[in-house]
């Protein structure tokens, strides 16, 4: 990957994480009555996202959101809102939610510690853990730990990848360029483009296995 | 209606709807057919399995004979029936049921069904109720241990959605969660949609 595209990813990466930044509302001074709503809102998500927040695989697949990092899941709802990134169902639940709500929400995610979910195929566990570690030097695919980070818990607006579920990770490289950065606002999901697009689908799936058995 | 005449009532009924047994029928078959009407599509108060997911029947199989599925009817027809059932035969019956084309029940009330819809595609965020479709499917075909809810009967649909909120059947994971945030009104309206909905091939 180039230099000047990494910065420019990585400057509207910031401009996106002060704009999700500017209603934060700090946690510890909500009221008892916010408290109960936070609670509620929580239980709300996990009817989809599993009851640990560990994920689900229904007839589309719910992400794990258990130790998600805020700041990439604070960019993530913000895009369902504005439709960058395209789900009519995360797009009304989003919609409702306020940025104090969001912050709170992100911050609970955050400390949930659940096993993966588990289930993917094992056959090609190690081609996903070299390409994770290596990258693909000939096909101008980078090491997914370069960002990822080493143990695939993520920073700040790039999120973790352990124990995601292997359904979802599929879906999300495969369909990427027609899921995420729609309309013409550029933000963070420029960054993962190339990647996707030099990616073959047994290589996807070979990450995607490693990933979701990480801890 | 108490247990005994509820029991006659359904002997009665199958009886007179099942005409001549279909001589392929198995008696194993017949054994949960003379409740679960001819080709299993539904019978009084027990539910169509013809069409329902391989693996759906044979959790709740399972769920019945572990007690788990407690629901007051579970405990009446299903645990006795279960009681002997061995994992093969189960296995077997599973398979057999979930091939079987379903025909949908009918039996909502049309003027709710656009609601149904409604809450079934989108869910009601504001109040806390998750659509139905990221799990059940955009055709309410359902997929693995999920179950096809598409023309199942508007009464079975109703009861089965109102005793989770009523604490029965509290292993059935994520439904207790869901079904409990619901209204009579909106429970009504799913109900009612469901049950109008069919399909031209199994998958
Ligand atoms: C009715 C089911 C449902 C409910 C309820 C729900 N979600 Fe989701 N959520 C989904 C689905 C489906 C996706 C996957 C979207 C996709 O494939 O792009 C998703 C994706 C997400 C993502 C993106 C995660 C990622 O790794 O990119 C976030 C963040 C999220 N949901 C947060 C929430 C929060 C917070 C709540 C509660 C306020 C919530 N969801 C409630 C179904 C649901
Ligand atoms: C240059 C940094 C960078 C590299 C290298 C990188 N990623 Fe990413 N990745 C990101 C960022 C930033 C996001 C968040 C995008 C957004 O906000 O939409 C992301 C998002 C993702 C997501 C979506 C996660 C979710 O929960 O929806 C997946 C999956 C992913 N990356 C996989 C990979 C894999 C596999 C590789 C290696 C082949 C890789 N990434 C390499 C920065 C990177
Ligand atoms: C005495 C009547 C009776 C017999 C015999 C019977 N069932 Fe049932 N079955 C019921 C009733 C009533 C219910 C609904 C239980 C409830 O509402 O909780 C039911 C529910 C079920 C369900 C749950 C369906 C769903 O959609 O969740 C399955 C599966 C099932 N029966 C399979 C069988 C099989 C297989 C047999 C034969 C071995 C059988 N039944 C024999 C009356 C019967
Ligand atoms: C996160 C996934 C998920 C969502 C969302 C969901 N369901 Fe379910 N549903 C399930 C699973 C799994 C089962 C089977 C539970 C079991 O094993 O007993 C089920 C079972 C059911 C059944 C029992 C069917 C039968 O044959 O007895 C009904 C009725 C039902 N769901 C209705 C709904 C409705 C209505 C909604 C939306 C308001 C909904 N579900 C949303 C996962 C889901």
């Amino acid at each position: 990957m180039k230099v000047t595209s990494l910065r420019l990813a990585f400057q509207t990466a910031l401009l996106a994480v002060c704009f999700a930044a500017t209603g934060r509302a700090d946690a510890a001074d909500m009221s008892q009555q916010a408290q109960q709503g936070l609670q509620g809102k929580l239980e709300y998500c996990k009817t989809c996202h599993g009851l640990s927040g560990e994920g689900y695989r229904g007839y589309y697949p719910m992400p794990r959101l258990a130790g998600q990092q805020p700041e990439y899941l604070e960019n993530q709802l913000q895009a369902f809102i504005r439709r960058s990134r395209t789900n009519p169902v995360m797009s009304n639940v989003a919609h409702g939610l306020t940025p104090s709500m969001v912050a709170a929400l992100a911050a609970n995610l955050r400390d949930l510690n659940p096993n993966p979910y588990g289930g993917a195929p094992r056959d090609s566990l190690a081609l996903g853990k070299t390409i994770f570690e290596q990258g693909l030097p000939e096909s101008n695919v980078p090491a997914c730990s370069a960002c990822h980070g080493p143990d695939a818990k993520g920073k700040a607006e790039i999120p973790r990848l352990a124990g995601q579920l292997y359904w979802y990770t599929v879906k999300s490289l495969t369909n990427w360029s027609r899921e995420r950065g729609q309309g013409s606002l550029k933000d963070t999901s420029a960054i993962m483009v190339p990647t996707t697009h030099n990616l073959t689908q047994a290589q996807i799936s070979a990450l995607a296995a490693y990933v979701s058995y990480l801890k | 209606m108490n247990l005994n005449t509820s029991k006659m009532a359904i002997l009665v009924i199958a009886f007179l709807a099942g005409g001549p047994l279909q001589a392929e029928e198995s008696l194993a078959i017949r054994n949960c057919t003379w409740c679960h009407g001819s080709s299993a599509q539904g019978l009084s108060t027990a539910p169509r399995l013809a069409g329902q997911r391989d693996q759906y029947i044979q959790n709740q199989l399972l769920s019945f004979s572990e007690h788990l599925r407690d629901n007051p009817l579970s405990q009446q027809y299903m645990w006795p029936a279960t009681a002997h059932l061995s994992p093969q035969a189960a296995h077997d019956l599973s398979a057999y049921f979930s091939a079987l084309p379903p025909v949908p029940a009918n039996d909502g009330d049309p003027e709710l069904a656009a609601a149904g819809r409604a809450i079934y595609d989108e869910g009601i965020a504001d109040s806390d109720v998750s659509a139905c479709v990221v799990c059940h499917g955009p055709n309410a075909e359902g997929v693995r241990g999920i179950p096809r809810l598409g023309g199942l009967s508007y009464p079975y649909l109703k009861r089965r959605l109102e005793q989770w909120g009523e604490g029965f059947h509290a292993a059935a994971a994520p439904m207790p969660q869901i079904a409990g945030r619901l209204s009579p009104n909106q429970i009504d309206a799913l109900a009612s949609y469901l049950s109008f909905i069919g399909y031209e091939s199994l998958e």
